[in-house]
């Protein structure tokens, strides 16, 4: 953190850039302090998008890979289709987004649900797909039914996988919202940094990305720490 | 209890990997099964389970359902020990039946441990409640691949003994590595080598046999004998 600061202040002095394009850590701490309601409201803004965008696009994903591994020929269309997706620049979906949602939270949302839902989806569908060996040996010569499979053992025996994914999405959710936010709207650290920048307050919009990172940063922790109590309660380690 | 009514029997080869051989299990007997590592025992278990084995085999199969206890104990970690004492039940959506599984947790001496997780059990303990899970599943054929191996010389007495037990009035097939254990439990005793299979005669009396028996240890002794030759 602090090496981080010490660069950042030897870059400035360096490189000897005017405040208006480079701001050392000063000016930033200032704009800071000094639009901290702004920054909070607009924090809190994308804070929410992010976690209603993630909730939603980790059900979408866990919903769309039980279905894949339910129906076999649904799974097998849509799994390479699944990584094909991750060649669109979800960037460029944004203005389509606005376009058919509108200016409000809808569209910012579903940035974050698209940028989330692939690769929960992913994750949990490859763990459904291969169970441990030994234990479906066993479990297979005990007569269940397909369901009870899914739901006694190919499930429960993919949850770390799953966890592995909704870190995954954790990480990108913020800059999906934050993504939503440059595209269209007033609200938000993302419209927050576009203002900013467009009156060359760059030491405000330092501050908001600063505070975009910390929410990122705050997001992951939370939630992986959530999914490691959770995988240990459920007896893995 | 279910009795078999037929034998149960696996003919075939695989191509390099075993030549033809004939496994006939002789219904409500245990059968002992020995070969060098790698031969093919899990797979004729496998075979025999009606599971997919990754050995191109050619041949026949007779079979029974079946209760499997694997060379892996295959216990699932989110399950405590009662609750996979309990799976066959739990997967097929039938009551559970909790004195049964007491009953089994405690004749594999593991009494006091029905709450615990897999990861807080020892390999010997891991593979106990995998035996106690087969024998909960009321099946007319048991298999079990070294389902002591892990387990320490007294337990591996107790625990065999105690399984051959219970399992009386089925048809059950145990593959093992220990001579000692097959002249013990073995109604019948077949070494597996890759030109076939062969019978090694075993002691008189009914199983589970005394260890220091004299038939038993000559047994033992022929059995070491053509393991190492
Ligand atoms: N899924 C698979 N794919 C390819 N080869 C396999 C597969 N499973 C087993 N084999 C091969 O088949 C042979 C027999 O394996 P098997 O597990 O039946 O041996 P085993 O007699 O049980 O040995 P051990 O005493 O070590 O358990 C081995 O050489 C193994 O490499
Ligand atoms: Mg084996």
């Amino acid at each position: 953190m602090l090496a981080v600061l010490a660069l950042w202040q030897a870059a400035v002095w360096l490189t000897g850039l005017p405040t208006y394009l480079l701001p050392g850590p000063r000016p930033v701490m200032q704009a800071l302090i000094a639009s901290r309601t702004a920054i909070a409201q607009a924090a809190a803004y994308t804070a929410g998008e992010t976690l209603i965008g993630l909730a939603l696009g980790a059900t979408l994903g866990i919903a769309l890979a039980l279905a894949m591994a339910t129906w076999r020929p649904v799974g097998r269309a849509l799994a390479p289709a699944l990584i094909v997706s991750q060649a669109i620049p979800i960037f460029a979906l944004a203005p389509i987004l606005t376009l058919w949602l509108g200016f409000g939270l809808a569209p910012k949302i579903a940035m974050v649900v698209l940028i989330v839902f692939v690769p929960v989806t992913q994750a949990l569908y490859d763990g459904l797909m291969a169970p441990p060996a030994a234990q479906m040996d066993v479990a297979l010569t005990m007569g269940p039914s397909r369901c009870a499979m899914l739901r006694h053992l190919r499930l429960p025996a993919a949850l770390p996988r799953l966890a592995s994914g909704v870190r995954l999405g954790a990480i990108y959710a913020p800059v999906g919202a934050v993504i939503g936010e440059w595209i269209g709207g007033a609200r938000g650290l993302g419209a927050l940094m576009l203002q900013a920048n467009g009156r060359m307050k760059t030491d405000l919009m330092f501050a908001a990305l600063i505070v975009v990172v910390a929410l990122s940063l705050a997001l992951y922790a939370t939630v992986d720490r959530m999914l490691a109590r959770f995988l240990v309660r459920r007896g893995f380690c | 209890m279910t009795a078999a009514p037929r034998s149960v029997r696996v003919t075939g080869e695989a191509p390099g990997l075993f030549a033809p051989v004939d496994l006939t299990l002789p219904p409500l007997s245990v059968t002992c099964l020995l070969g060098a590592s790698g031969v093919g025992k899990s797979t004729l278990l496998r075979l025999l389970a009606g599971l997919p084995t990754g050995v191109a085999f050619r041949g026949r199969v007779e079979r029974l359902p079946a209760a499997l206890m694997g060379q892996d104990a295959g216990l699932l970690p989110w399950l405590t020990v009662a609750q996979n004492v309990g799976l066959g039940a739990r997967l097929r959506g039938e009551p559970e039946a909790p004195a049964r599984t007491a009953r089994l947790i405690e004749a594999v001496g593991l009494e006091g441990s029905a709450g615990r997780l897999p990861a807080q059990l020892s390999g010997g303990q891991r593979q106990r409640v995998a035996l106690a899970r087969t024998l909960a599943e009321d099946r007319p054929l048991v298999l079990l691949d070294e389902p002591f191996s892990a387990l320490d010389v007294r337990l591996r007495l107790l625990i065999g003994d105690m399984a051959v037990r219970l399992l009386t009035g089925r048809t059950v097939l145990i593959v093992t590595h220990d001579p000692a254990e097959a002249a013990r439990l073995g109604d019948r005793i077949v070494v597996m080598t890759p030109e076939g299979l062969s019978e090694q005669p075993p002691p008189r009396g009914p199983i589970p046999r005394r260890h220091d028996a004299p038939d038993v240890l000559a047994t033992q002794a022929r059995l070491t004998g053509r393991l190492i030759a």
